[in-house]
């Protein structure tokens, strides 16, 4: 919970620049306490420097922001990193160290009380107890990344920003670390995801927030999803219809259709739960061999490509 | 000013020292350089040059020990940490930069002045057992002798200021340290001045020197604080 018991992370018209180069710009958006939130975007898109401006390691041109309820300002940076933790996208762990020992230095600079069980916990969260006495230059890069996952949970903060977690892992160091996330998740911490690992955000993140510069877009994937593609059926027959277009174009709840191969019709619906019976025996009724019919399901990473090619082309036809 | 968070970082600080190669080599070579020549001119004088000694202040020169010794480190501390991509954790602690400087000195500092001390009681323990008779009186006065213990850590503070400054704006190490040990040769040169009698010591000219090594030193903290720019040390854009 923060301070004021309000957002956990408010931001109203916030903007960086770096000279002449928009890093980010104008963005708005409020995560609630608790929330897991994943902020996508391509790679340059100014995902790592709101986390930074953020994290008040870099200061924001334009704007204003709440940070765990504490204004974003330069005089309040030792309390807002009080409040947070970042894990960066390499994990900047000190090789010649040990887990415990690179654990030890940060639990010092978080001033944690009683730093030995926090320690303790921490690894226990990331599941590296046994591991503690190893030089951190010895683990694997998945273990590394968990080491940098409990040094950003020793100080129970309130907000956790976590920069491309799972960036250059293999498929089961991504799962640990998704299994990772998604207690913290459950366990109420409210978590910042950066990404451009669409399955990731749709897997881990309550609302997302798309970014390319701008933002593009916010909400939860499934509400973005039905934003921008309007509803379909998929329908499979065994042969193509003699008169798809008879058929349809009498069904009051179909909208609109077009044939997506031999035998394949997709048809655009305002309610597939209440079209696809009716469909259906429309379909029986002409004596067609239905194979199948299943509402088409968009996922994350065609809402993110539908938007990520819509501000290119907004932006190669501003140029 | 967090005296746990300034802890935590020298303690890190100390503990990589000891485990880092590149470091101990360093703090040993430079030392022995500044050991081994002068012991061999020493040890093979004989008692008649007992009373020109006793009017010179060559042991002064041992100074250039805590000048050299921790300004290579230190000139590696911060530019090492951002290349490594330590830093940026680092900065993302309620860490104020001042505590941060003050740790990063205080690594170098404590291994200096122990090694600085280390050798100097060596070349005396030395020279007292195997030197000709008249010579270890002549060369351990007590002025040099309370000159070498309190400028040691003076000298080395300065030392470790200039080293961090550079390494706060430039990105790379090997350049880090070569201009942090050409930002020590006018020390170095001081020491020698007075070694070699250019410059003749006498107590004013200590208490003058020693008052305007600590004016530097609690500045140096200052103005290398003013100097360390989160942002530009996490983006290298400013």
């Amino acid at each position: 919970m923060t301070v004021d018991g309000g957002a956990a992370l408010s931001v109203h018209g916030l903007g960086k620049r770096f000279g002449d180069r928009v890093a980010f710009e104008d963005l708005s958006f409020e995560i609630a306490p608790g929330e897991v939130f994943g902020f996508l975007g391509p790679n340059g898109a100014g995902k790592t420097t709101t986390v930074r401006a953020l994290g008040t390691l870099i200061a924001p041109t334009s704007g204003s922001a709440t940070v765990a309820g504490i204004p974003l300002a330069p005089e309040n940076g030792v309390e807002i990193r009080r409040r947070i933790a970042i894990m960066p996208e390499t994990p900047g762990l000190y090789l010649r160290l040990s887990v415990a020992e690179n654990l030890e230095c940060f639990a010092d600079l978080y001033e944690v009380a009683d730093p030995k069980e926090r320690i303790d916990r921490a690894l226990r969260a990331v599941n590296l107890t046994e591991r503690s006495d190893d030089p951190c230059g010895a683990l694997s890069k998945g273990l590394r990344q968990r080491v940098a996952l409990a040094r950003a949970l020793l100080s129970d903060p309130e907000v956790l920003f976590l920069d491309e977690p799972t960036s250059g892992l293999d498929p089961v160091a991504t799962r640990d670390v998704h299994e990772l996330i998604a207690g913290l998740g459950r366990s109420g911490v409210t978590i910042f995801l950066t990404t451009h690992r669409l399955e990731e955000a749709e897997r881990l993140c309550d609302r997302v927030a798309i970014l390319n510069t701008t933002l593009r877009t916010i909400g939860r994937p499934q509400e973005l999803r039905d934003q921008l593609f309007a509803k379909t059926l998929a329908i499979r027959t065994l042969a193509a219809l003699r008169e798809p277009a008879q058929i349809f174009a009498d069904l009051p709840a179909v909208d609109g259709w077009h044939q997506d191969g031999p035998g394949t019709y997709i048809l655009a619906v305002s309610d597939p739960a209440v079209a696809a019976p009716v469909v259906t025996r429309a379909l029986v009724a002409t004596g067609a061999d239905v194979l199948s019919i299943g509402e088409s399901h968009h996922s994350l990473e065609d809402v993110y490509l539908e938007l990520v090619d819509e501000s290119e082309k907004t932006n190669r036809g501003s140029t | 000013m967090s005296r746990t968070r300034v802890i935590g970082i020298l303690r890190k600080e100390l503990r990589d020292f000891r485990r880092n190669r590149y470091i101990l080599v360093t703090m040993s070579i430079i030392p022995l350089v500044f050991l081994i020549q002068p012991l061999i001119s020493v040890l093979s004088l004989p008692p008649a040059a007992a009373v020109p000694l006793s009017h010179r202040h060559e042991l002064l020169y041992m100074l250039g020990i805590p000048v050299l010794v921790p300004s290579v480190v230190a000139a590696s501390s911060v530019v090492t940490e951002r290349q490594q991509g330590t830093l940026e954790p680092v900065l993302t602690t309620p860490i104020r930069r001042e505590e941060l400087l003050l740790a990063k000195a205080l690594a170098p500092l404590l291994p200096a002045i122990v090694v600085s001390y280390a050798v100097y009681g060596i070349f005396v323990a030395v020279i007292e057992l195997f030197a000709h008779p008249g010579v270890a009186p002549a060369l351990l006065q007590g002025p040099e002798v309370l000159a070498q213990v309190l400028f040691t850590p003076l000298l080395a503070l300065w030392s470790i200021w200039v080293g961090i400054a550079i390494s706060t704006r430039v990105s790379d190490v090997r350049a880090a340290q070569q201009l942090s040990v050409l930002g020590s040769l006018p020390l170095i040169a001081v020491t020698s001045l007075i070694a070699f009698d250019v410059i003749h010591p006498t107590l004013g000219l200590a208490l003058a020197l020693g008052a305007g090594l600590i004016v530097i030193d609690r500045l140096g903290w200052r103005v290398v604080s003013a100097m360390f720019d989160r942002e530009r040390l996490i983006t290298s854009t400013r």
